[in-house]
């Protein structure tokens, strides 16, 4: 089955996503996703973040998206919910 | 998508997977010479090829102007239906087109075929495709990978069992339910106030499990709570264990298949069961009133999933607990109560009503405190063995409440604060805001409840000596009050 579409049942108060988690205090033992935006040398700065991290004991993993112009399908964000408990989003121009 | 406008003359749909449209193609020849013919194929483009058809690729017009058989034949004039006959007959087709002559040589009649736009595979998908364009709530994508249950459990639309997914199939299905628009707001659910469409109630109802016929009794169940003399504000955020109870009656409940026979307040019955959930649900995800939340229940009760039960009105000897409240007893009707879960009578063995009663007297004393006099409201539930005692000895439903009245004063210096050993019960200074019952304990006895506080309702199996009562919550203006409404369909 492809990607599914289903109803909001809320009083649609609030966005549709949800909340973030608090930050942890540490990252050792963490997994931390790395989300390349598809941007050139992103990866070069990402490469150089993977580093940092590992120093200070947490484990890595790295996701790109297809495209910088739209916001990461569906099936990519659940993918890193569930293989990571840290993500660092972030823009490098 | 807006409903395409057919063009004037005459229009066929057709489909080649149909030997009556493969058998009047020659009739659809005499016709395109004769007049402005318009033919629409279903499934193949080619076909019929002479003449040339346009391909309803989407079957949008086939959807929108409900072709249930083809070949369909519409007459159309200023852009607007004025005539249709479908399948193949000649002399309904010669009066029809005014042509004499049609089809030499063809059998008179040839039954039509299923529009493909009516194929129970591709149905629910033309309603989404044709018909989704109505519903306006926000679309929220599930992942491929992701388990869509688990998905509403973490983001907490659930009451703790698994809901059923709103997807625009199942809502636009559900909407079929009813004739009223599904941008229609029904009521302001509390606590958030929060507008409520009759497609946001749709929504509620998919998830709780509601057939589409449900539908009514739970835009009927929602408009009856969200109101001030109800108030369900305060039944959720108090701290006793109660909630809305669905109390169901009329022959729509047969139609509907809802349950006033054995364990007709347990589970196991569709419409019971997901008719009150649904409730629940709407007040959970469009109110937001959640547990631990604004629901400040110190412990709640199992019926908070969802309390709905239907009387055995067709076999009541004493009406309806709609018509105690003013109804006409044939109507569809939903009386809401701001109740617990209910409690078991067992009374086996009194065969007269002076004893039953007596029984069932020393049960309702006892809700809540037995020392607490007047301030909630009570249905007693009778089951169908207790009820023949009463029936039997010709006691009708105003005796039957009179009688319980009767046994439930108590002397009030049994109910003030210390009296028996216990600090609760009523204050002493509280004795002159009573009015004296006319009984022979005097102006010094109180009332359990008050005058109209004692609802009787009817259902149950054939056997068994039991009855069931629900205690209330704090009736009368500072609480609620219980609300009677038809069922609007």
């Amino acid at each position: 089955m492809s990607t599914r579409t289903i109803l909001d049942p809320t009083g649609e108060r609030s966005v549709a996503e949800r909340a973030r988690l608090a930050r942890p205090a540490s990252l050792d033992g963490l997994t931390v996703g790395l989300l390349d935006i598809s941007k050139p040398r992103g990866d070069v700065f990402l490469d150089r973040i993977e580093q940092r991290l590992v120093g200070v004991g947490a484990s890595v993993k790295r996701y790109k998206k297809p495209t910088f112009a739209k916001p990461a399908p569906v099936d990519l964000r659940h993918e890193i919910a569930t293989e990571c408990q840290v993500v660092i989003e972030a823009l490098a121009d | 998508m807006d409903k395409p406008v057919l063009p004037d003359g005459l229009v066929v749909v057709v489909k080649r997977d149909c030997e009556t449209c493969q058998t009047v193609v020659p009739v659809l020849q005499q016709l395109a010479s004769l007049t402005d013919l318009t033919v629409y194929t279903q499934d193949d483009p080619d076909f019929p090829g002479d003449p040339a058809a346009i391909h309803d690729a989407d079957l949008a017009v086939s959807w929108h102007h409900d072709i249930e058989t083809v070949p369909t034949l519409i007459r159309v004039e200023n852009g607007v239906e004025v005539d249709r006959t479908f399948g193949w007959l000649r002399t309904a087709w010669e009066e029809f087109t005014g042509f004499e002559g049609l089809g030499d040589g063809l059998p008179p009649m040839r039954p039509g075929c299923g529009s493909k736009s009516v194929d129970p595979d591709l149905v629910d998908e033309l309603a989404v495709r044709h018909g989704g364009s109505i519903l306006r709530s926000r679309r929220i994508e599930v992942a491929e990978a992701e388990d869509d249950i688990e998905m509403m459990f973490t983001r907490g639309w659930s009451d703790g069992l698994p809901v059923v997914p709103p997807t625009e199939e199942r809502v636009l299905k559900m909407l079929g339910g009813t004739t009223r628009a599904p941008d229609e707001i029904v009521a302001t659910v509390p606590p958030d106030l929060v507008d409520a469409t009759v497609e946001k109630i749709a929504i509620a109802a998919v998830m709780a499990g509601c057939l589409p016929e449900y539908l009514p009794w739970v835009l009927t169940a929602v408009e009856a709570v969200c109101n001030d003399e109800f108030n369900m504000h305060g039944l959720l955020a108090t701290t006793m264990p109660v909630g809305p109870v669905l109390v169901c009656s009329g022959p729509g409940t047969r139609k509907i298949g809802m349950n006033s026979g054995v364990n007709a307040l347990g589970q196991g019955n569709r419409a019971n069961s997901t008719i009150g959930r649904a409730l629940q649900l709407v007040v959970r995800n469009i109110g937001g009133g959640r547990p631990g939340e604004v629901d400040r229940a110190a412990q709640g009760n199992p019926a908070k999933v969802g309390f709905c039960f239907a009387e055995a009105d067709h076999e009541s000897p004493f009406g309806t607990l709609a018509a105690q409240r003013g109804l006409d007893g044939d109507v569809d009707a939903i009386t809401v109560f701001g109740g617990e879960g209910p409690r078991g009578v067992v009374d086996q063995l009194s065969r007269t009503p002076e004893s039953l009663a007596n029984t069932l007297a020393h049960q309702l004393q006892v809700l809540h405190h037995h020392k607490l006099v007047t301030a909630f409201d009570a249905i007693l539930v009778l089951g169908p063995e207790h009820a023949r005692v009463f029936r039997e000895a010709g006691w009708d439903r105003d005796r039957i409440i009179f009688e319980l009245h009767l046994r439930l004063t108590t002397p009030f210096d049994e109910l003030v604060r210390g009296a028996g050993g216990i600090e609760e019960g009523i204050p002493a200074q509280a004795a002159a805001g009573f009015l004296a019952p006319d009984t022979s304990d005097g102006p010094t006895a109180l009332p359990k409840f008050r005058p109209d506080g004692l609802m009787l309702a009817y259902a149950g199996g054939g056997a068994g000596l039991f009855s069931s009562i629900i205690p209330g919550w704090v009736n009368g203006d500072t609480g609620s009050k219980p609300v009677t409404r038809a069922v609007q369909y």
